[in-house]
């Protein structure tokens, strides 16, 4: 592999399943005195986000640095991007600097692809607009491991919230398949993709009918401008009929999972004491980054080397 | 005593055009008619002689939806750079796009397009007039004048009228101008705001925000039924979907007022192109899914739609060297038009030559107005606006060898049949042995 681009890199399910293995590795070494290990001495990762991002950004630079490669952070706020330099220029430059993997968010679907095409380093996507979020799928998966051992097979995932924005849900449903998940797709019907030929999931837009199945509900964030554009009502409406309110949080089975990419809207698609319930797995999701993406980085980079 | 080097033979070819289907004739071309079509000619000395075996003499193509970029957009083609790449398409007329800067609401911009196209002289130039001043949907641009010009296409192109009012009262003007018609980018802008491919499977997939086929499709019949209102003459450019083909097919023979073309990139590309990111792929209307693009394909073959054009459409590489969703839609065409039909609709079976050459000449023209002096029969004494072509000949495409000065094309790469040898503009040559002359 020499790209993340997509979940489709990956190699399906045993390429998933390698990348997890690892993960399980990593995740030990993060929790030793001295979370560090000398894998990718000497190469160089640099982060370009045109995106705010706090989390998968800092993930990133974390994995990288515990992986003892050195980081770069361009940022996009300060640099010669605000001067109107083009993407392929700024790739153009970084690229002469000699890098070894650039990890890429970017607002428009697919910018990682192009920038794929130049430059020699390794692309990670970071998540580009509405297309994909490999790691954070990943990590998703890991998470879930955790909890109910490393076969996912079977279990029934129900995502709710603004699935046809959402690139947590695109890379989700394809690697979640792919470990061999049951998924639900639940939304309004204006925040449900337009087409889901060939996706492998059911869509239903009640939320109340799949509860009682759900092994693990997995909400996305809502974004209050899909008001502006005439995708919903209000809040208030969106709440009462997606939202994982207490009242839908009690008729859970006892062992369902909740899970949330964060960053949260407490009150609106979870319920503040949901977010924080033991069932919760919001905060665990953020640890398991680390591991999952020093894991990644050490697929694309590391290649021949060892571990240690 | 004429001049000689306005002698021209054309040797050996077979002759088609409205009325013939294929006979191996000589042609014989002098100051700028044809003077000559007999089995074998006596070639008058010092004329140049072109060969033309196994080759097809035709009328020139007219292609009715290109953008020449100039004034505004010299990077990205010029009036000289776009005539050359057309005539080596085979075009002896294109009908240029007003979305340039200034836009061509306004007759001295109109004249000085049409000035810089004689200059040139490698294809004639006929300008499209704007329907709306600065193409903003509001005003009425001078159409009487733009006509006085001889502007007979009136469009905001790449703009769609969406007024309804604006649109009906631009079809009741046109009734006044003689041969006026009014084309229209027919996309509501309300439903495809923000989009970037056709909405669909892949859009939803990649995550590319969409643009539904029933913007096209709703402005298309709203448009039809102000033709059948008012009487006026109405052109869909570009059409791209399946129910927009059978909304006009319904028209045309209820006795409303229609024309349609359709591009060859929208013949045979589908939406799939797009899930490489690469924005050569990226157009408005955009590419559409296979029941879309067979539904096209159909209803060209079936005369629905009466031309092929190619929405000649150039962008500087730096505009098109970024993300899908940034970049700026449309494809380069008018250099492959012919040799992409004849690879998929002559090759297949699906039309004769002659009837693919109906769909890239005569019809055009008679859409634009033109038809007294393009796409005329191979005959003594018409106007000598012709193109030889090699209906056998492959090659791939090469967008680097292009005449255009930019390089969104796309059929990059793609082995094609039958290509362009020779082309005349009013007798002279413009293009021999798929050269440029000048």
């Amino acid at each position: 592999m020499k790209h993340l681009l997509s979940v489709d890199d990956l190699g399906g399910r045993p390429g998933i399943e390698t990348i997890l293995e690892r993960s399980r590795y990593f995740l030990d070494v993060t929790r030793r005195d001295l979370p560090k290990v000398p894998a990718l001495r000497a190469k160089t990762v640099v982060s370009l986000f045109y995106e705010d991002s706090t989390r998968t950004r800092l993930s990133f630079e974390t994995a990288a640095k515990r992986l003892s490669a050195d980081t770069m952070n361009f940022s996009v706020s300060t640099s010669s991007v605000k001067k109107g330099e083009s993407l392929l220029d700024t790739v153009q430059t970084i690229e002469a600097m000699g890098v070894d993997a650039i990890v890429v968010r970017h607002a428009a679907a697919g910018a990682p692809y192009r920038i794929a095409q130049w430059t020699s380093a390794s692309v990670i996507n970071a998540g580009d607009g509405r297309h994909e979020h490999p790691t954070q799928a990943l990590l998703d998966a890991f998470t879930l491991q955790r909890h109910r051992g490393p076969s996912l097979d079977g279990a029934h995932i129900v995502i709710v919230g603004d699935i046809a924005h959402s690139r947590v849900a695109r890379s989700n449903v394809k690697l979640l398949a792919a470990l061999g998940c049951r998924l639900t797709l639940v939304a309004p019907p204006t925040l449900m993709p337009e087409s889901l030929v060939g996706w492998p999931v059911e869509a239903r837009y009640d939320l109340d009918d799949v509860l009682r199945e759900a092994d693990v509900v997995y909400l996305l964030r809502i974004q209050r401008e899909r008001i502006d554009a005439g995708l919903f009502p209000s809040l208030r409406e969106y709440t009462a009929r997606w939202g994982l309110t207490n009242e839908r949080f009690a008729r859970l089975k006892p062992d369902t999972l909740v899970m949330h990419p964060g960053p949260m809207n407490r009150g609106i698609e979870i319920a503040d004491d949901v977010a924080d319930a033991p069932q919760s797995l919001v905060t665990e999701q953020v640890a398991n980054g680390v591991a999952v993406r020093m894991a990644v980085l050490f697929e694309l980079l590391g290649a021949g080397g060892s571990v240690v | 005593m004429s001049d000689m080097s306005n002698v021209v033979v054309l040797r050996g070819g077979e002759v088609i055009d409205a009325s013939v289907g294929g006979a191996r004739l000589d042609v014989l071309v002098r100051d700028g008619r044809v003077v000559e079509v007999a089995p074998s000619i006596d070639v008058p000395a010092g004329a140049r002689v072109l060969d033309a075996e196994g080759c097809v003499v035709a009328p020139g193509l007219v292609d009715l939806q290109v953008h020449l970029r100039e004034p505004g957009r010299e990077e990205s083609e010029t009036i000289e750079t776009g005539s050359r790449a057309a005539a080596l398409g085979g075009c002896t007329a294109v009908v240029c796009m007003p979305n340039t800067e200034p836009p061509l609401d306004d007759a001295t911009v109109v004249q000085s397009v049409l000035a810089r196209g004689r200059a040139v002289g490698l294809c004639d130039v006929r300008p499209a007039g704007c329907i709306t001043k600065g193409r903003a949907g509001e005003e009425l641009a001078p159409m009487g004048e733009l006509h006085d010009l001889g502007v007979r296409i009136f469009t905001d192109d790449g703009d769609c009228v969406a007024d309804a009012n604006v649109m009906r009262r631009a079809f009741e003007y046109s009734n006044a101008l003689a041969g006026a018609v009014i084309a229209q980018h027919a996309e509501d802008p309300a439903l495809v705001r923000g989009g970037h491919m056709h909405e669909g499977e892949w859009s939803a997939r990649l995550g590319i925000p969409g643009r539904p086929a029933a913007a096209e499709v709703t402005i298309v019949a709203r448009d039809l039924e102000l033709a059948r209102l008012t009487g006026g003459r109405y052109h869909v450019l570009h059409l791209s979907c399946a129910q927009s083909a059978e909304l006009v097919r319904r028209a045309k023979a209820e006795g409303v007022r229609v024309t349609a073309e359709c591009t060859p990139q929208h013949l045979v590309l589908t939406d799939a192109r797009c899930a490489s990111f690469d924005p050569t792929f990226k157009m408005n209307p955009p590419l559409r899914g296979e029941d879309d693009r067979a539904g096209v394909f159909a209803a060209l073959v079936d005369g629905t739609i009466d031309a092929i054009a190619t929405d000649h459409a150039p962008h500087a590489s730096e505009t098109k060297q970024v993300p899908f969703e940034e970049a700026p839609p449309g494809m380069l065409g008018v250099e492959t038009s012919l040799a992409v039909a004849i690879t998929f609709l002559v090759g297949p079976g699906h039309l004769t030559l002659q009837q693919v050459l109906a769909r890239l000449s005569w019809q055009p023209a008679a859409i634009a107005g033109l038809g007294e002096l393009h796409g005329r029969p191979v005959r003594p004494g018409e106007p000598a606006n012709l193109c030889v072509v090699d209906p056998a000949q492959q090659w791939v495409r090469e967008a680097r060898t292009s005449a255009s000065k930019s390089r969104n094309d796309p059929w990059e790469g793609v082995k094609l049949t039958g290509r362009v040898r020779h082309t005349l503009l009013a007798g002279i040559p413009t293009v021999i042995d798929s050269e440029a002359t000048r």
